[in-house]
């Protein structure tokens, strides 16, 4: 017997719909099946999960500091796959942005006035931008693989942040700890409330309508999900792939930079030896959870950012180990994608000895 | 349905109920960069979180977050505990320094405890221990016991710490034989098994016989056991993963120091201070000396009682890797210059990133 997936004539409208919300419900109930399994009450679990979080002011701003950034790495990172342009880099993208945009507070901290942080954003956004522009120009020049040059380069920024801060960036004053000096006040991110919530959260938002508005209503979305769904089509249309991917790598790898300044700017102040635990990577599973769609991406940011804080919650509160947060992650993209997929196909089973050359997708 | 949810209801409130009836006079939190799993530094804090426990029996309530990003991660982890009433919050890595000072000044009534660094402020005082007194005793120990006269030694960071650390190691090797070579690789990271186990093979490829490790997992030794080499334990008795392999290892006891702490939260007297003790104090104990022939045993106890007698392992003559002199013969260092050690000694075939 085998299990085969065979394409659905047509998909229902409704489940597209729901599937998100179905996969979030499945992954709470299996998320309670696992702290029972722990030896937990579940019910309490779930509830520090999942909603306390969500019950007072000051944790919603956790919640927001931490759905920033992937919100705005997502965002870009949108653009690219409706394009059918392959970034899986924006880890390294946001490491540069923070560099370029903290050498003003670094190198020049007598340079130190009301330009400096829109200059900082600026470096930010370009680094990051100029940084994803790599494997874009690798791609159209000598055809290669953007999966992988993206992805190595993630590895060359960080060295590079790393080498940096224990070498020539190092705090003079800072007893050789690998670690920069801390910006001065001109150099941060003005707060939002009384937490470290930074007016970033504002930047994320624009972004998101902006990027859904180009999308929906220009003709540069119309390009952009045309080349992503039949380049051969778009290239009748006079659309060039090339220049499709450039934009959409500087689009996300500018828009990780800024992330990335902004992270250092907003809640650090200074940069480490790592500086981000994984926003880059964290953002792919945010950008197909919110269907590549900008505004929706916006709500799968803030379920992500809840799974990290309620994560935190459970272990702080009730002793469960962090690597049940994990888990909780992983098994909602498994979810999202398990619900996406039985959308589109549907599941037969194969009796006996199955047919030569059968034309089942597996 | 209905019933279900009334019973959850129920359930949480009594839950809820039950973990407030049974309040402890004191919450004292703990925050760790690796997992308790990692059988290394973690894993010792959370031994010392669990014998302070154990000692104030039931009037002390604890809690710990592991695996703790240094990064922006980490002052919202802080702020959590000191926002769900935790009176003594000890933050266990380096990297916590400036996300705990911010916390501290948001939070003045809760006490905080930063192991390594170097900022203190009103509420917060900083521990540490002095491990480089143990690495003398494993540098003497891997001159007697290397038949190629080459250690290897896996460093996390170039920090003043393992800097020290890895003098230290040289300057006893040099005490028994003062040709004796060791070899460094970075591993860059506090905690990553297959980073340090690859560091560990390329070190005996390149002719170490013995293993030493400024890393945080069994990894290394676990390799050198394999190998068929020699190796010390990193933090805590590493024994059980190389019981033909371990000659001794450095053992962080931190239990002592959290109940003092706890206890001066306790009596109202608690104030900021930087505390960093050793042998001496039992801060820093050495695992059983096994696999060792007698007299390299006896050479290592004697060496442990001159250290618990007052004796610093950083007395001249040293002789930095310039050629220049740190310390005239029977000069001991400072503290400071131990603290902030940058500089290698002569002898070591490596280049700190200046």
């Amino acid at each position: 017997m085998r299990i085969v997936l065979i394409k659905r004539a047509e998909h229902s409208r409704l489940m597209t719909g729901l599937s998100p919300v179905i996969a979030v419900a499945l992954t709470m109930l299996s998320a309670a099946l696992l702290f029972a399994i722990a030896g937990h009450d579940a019910g309490l679990a779930l509830y520090k999960f999942f909603i306390e979080p969500m019950t007072d002011l000051w944790s919603l701003q956790e919640l927001l500091v931490k759905a920033v950034p992937l919100v705005l790495i997502a965002c870009g990172l949108s653009i690219c796959y409706l394009s059918n342009n392959w970034n899986i880099g924006a880890e390294g993208q946001f490491v540069m942005g923070a560099l370029a945009g903290s050498v003003l507070p670094v190198l020049f901290p007598a340079f130190d006035n009301g330009l400096t942080l829109p200059l900082m954003l600026l470096f930010g956004a370009a680094g990051g931008a100029l940084y994803a522009l790599v494997p874009a120009v690798l791609k159209i020049r000598f055809n290669t693989n953007e999966i992988l040059v993206s992805l190595m380069l993630v590895y060359v920024a960080n060295l590079t942040l790393d080498y940096l801060v224990r070498g020539p960036w190092r705090d003079p004053a800072g007893f050789n700890f690998p670690e920069t000096a801390l910006f001065s006040a001109s150099a941060m991110l003005p707060t939002i409330g009384d937490g470290r919530l930074s007016v970033s959260l504002y930047a994320a938002i624009a972004v998101a309508i902006l990027l859904s508005l180009l999308l929906a209503r220009t003709l540069k979305g119309f390009e952009i999900r045309v080349l992503g769904e039949s380049p051969r089509a778009g290239s009748f249309a006079g659309f060039s792939q090339k220049r499709m991917t450039v934009f959409a790598f500087m689009v996300s790898g500018g828009l990780a930079g800024l992330a990335g300044i902004m992270e250092v700017a907003g809640s650090l102040g200074q940069l480490q030896p790592t500086i981000s635990p994984g926003y880059g990577f964290t953002a792919i599973i945010v950008a197909f959870l919110g269907r590549l769609n900008p505004l929706a991406i916006v709500v799968a940011g803030f379920v992500l950012a809840l799974s990290y804080i309620g994560g935190e919650s459970v272990q702080a509160s009730m002793g469960i180990s962090d690597k049940i947060a994990s888990v909780v992650q992983g098994m909602l993209l498994f979810f999202v994608l398990a619900c996406d997929t039985l959308i589109l196909y549907r599941i037969k089973l194969q009796f006996g000895q199955t047919a030569k050359g059968g034309h089942a997708h597996v | 349905m209905k019933n279900i949810l009334k019973a959850a209801v129920a359930a949480v409130a009594l839950a809820a109920a039950g973990s407030a009836a049974q309040a402890a006079d004191l919450k004292a939190c703990f925050i760790y960069v690796g997992p308790v799993g990692d059988f290394g530094w973690s894993y010792q804090h959370d031994q010392g979180r669990q014998a302070m426990e154990k000692h104030f029996a039931g009037k002390v309530e604890t809690a710990y977050l592991e695996s703790v990003p240094e990064g922006a991660d980490a002052e919202r982890a802080i702020e959590r505990f000191a926002r769900e009433g935790c009176g003594i919050i000890f933050t266990t890595s380096f990297g916590y320094m400036n996300p705990t000072l911010k916390v501290a000044q948001k939070y003045p009534k809760v006490m905080f405890e930063h192991a390594t660094g170097y900022k203190t402020a009103k509420n917060v005082a900083t521990y540490n221990s002095k491990f480089h007194e143990g690495r003398y005793i494993l540098g003497q120990i891997a001159a007697k016991m290397s038949k190629k006269g080459t250690a290897g030694y896996i460093g996390s960071f170039p920090i003043p710490e393992v800097v020290s650390g890895i003098n230290s190691f040289l300057l006893g090797a040099q005490s028994v034989n003062p040709d004796f070579k060791v070899k460094i690789v970075w591993a860059n990271s506090w905690f990553d098994p297959a980073k340090e186990a690859d560091a560990a093979k390329a070190l005996i490829d390149q002719g170490a016989d013995i293993i030493s490790q400024h890393t945080d997992s069994t990894a290394p030794l676990q390799v050198a056991a394999e190998r068929g080499v020699l190796g010390f334990g990193q933090a805590s008795d590493m024994i059980a993963f190389a019981p033909k392999s371990q000659l001794t290892a450095i053992v962080d006891e931190w239990g002592p120091y959290y109940i003092e702490r706890v206890q001066a939260v306790l009596d109202g007297k608690w104030e900021s201070k930087q505390t960093w003790h050793g042998l001496k104090e039992g801060h820093v104990v050495m695992a059983p000396y096994t696999n060792l022939p007698d007299d390299v045993v006896a050479m290592a106890k004697a060496t442990e009682e001159k250290i618990k007698g007052g004796w610093e392992p950083f007395t001249g003559p040293i002789i930095k890797q310039d050629g220049t002199e740190a310390a005239a013969a029977g000069v001991r260092l400072d503290d400071g210059a131990i603290l902030g050690m940058n500089w290698y000694i002569k002898g070591i075939d490596d280049k700190l990133p200046q």
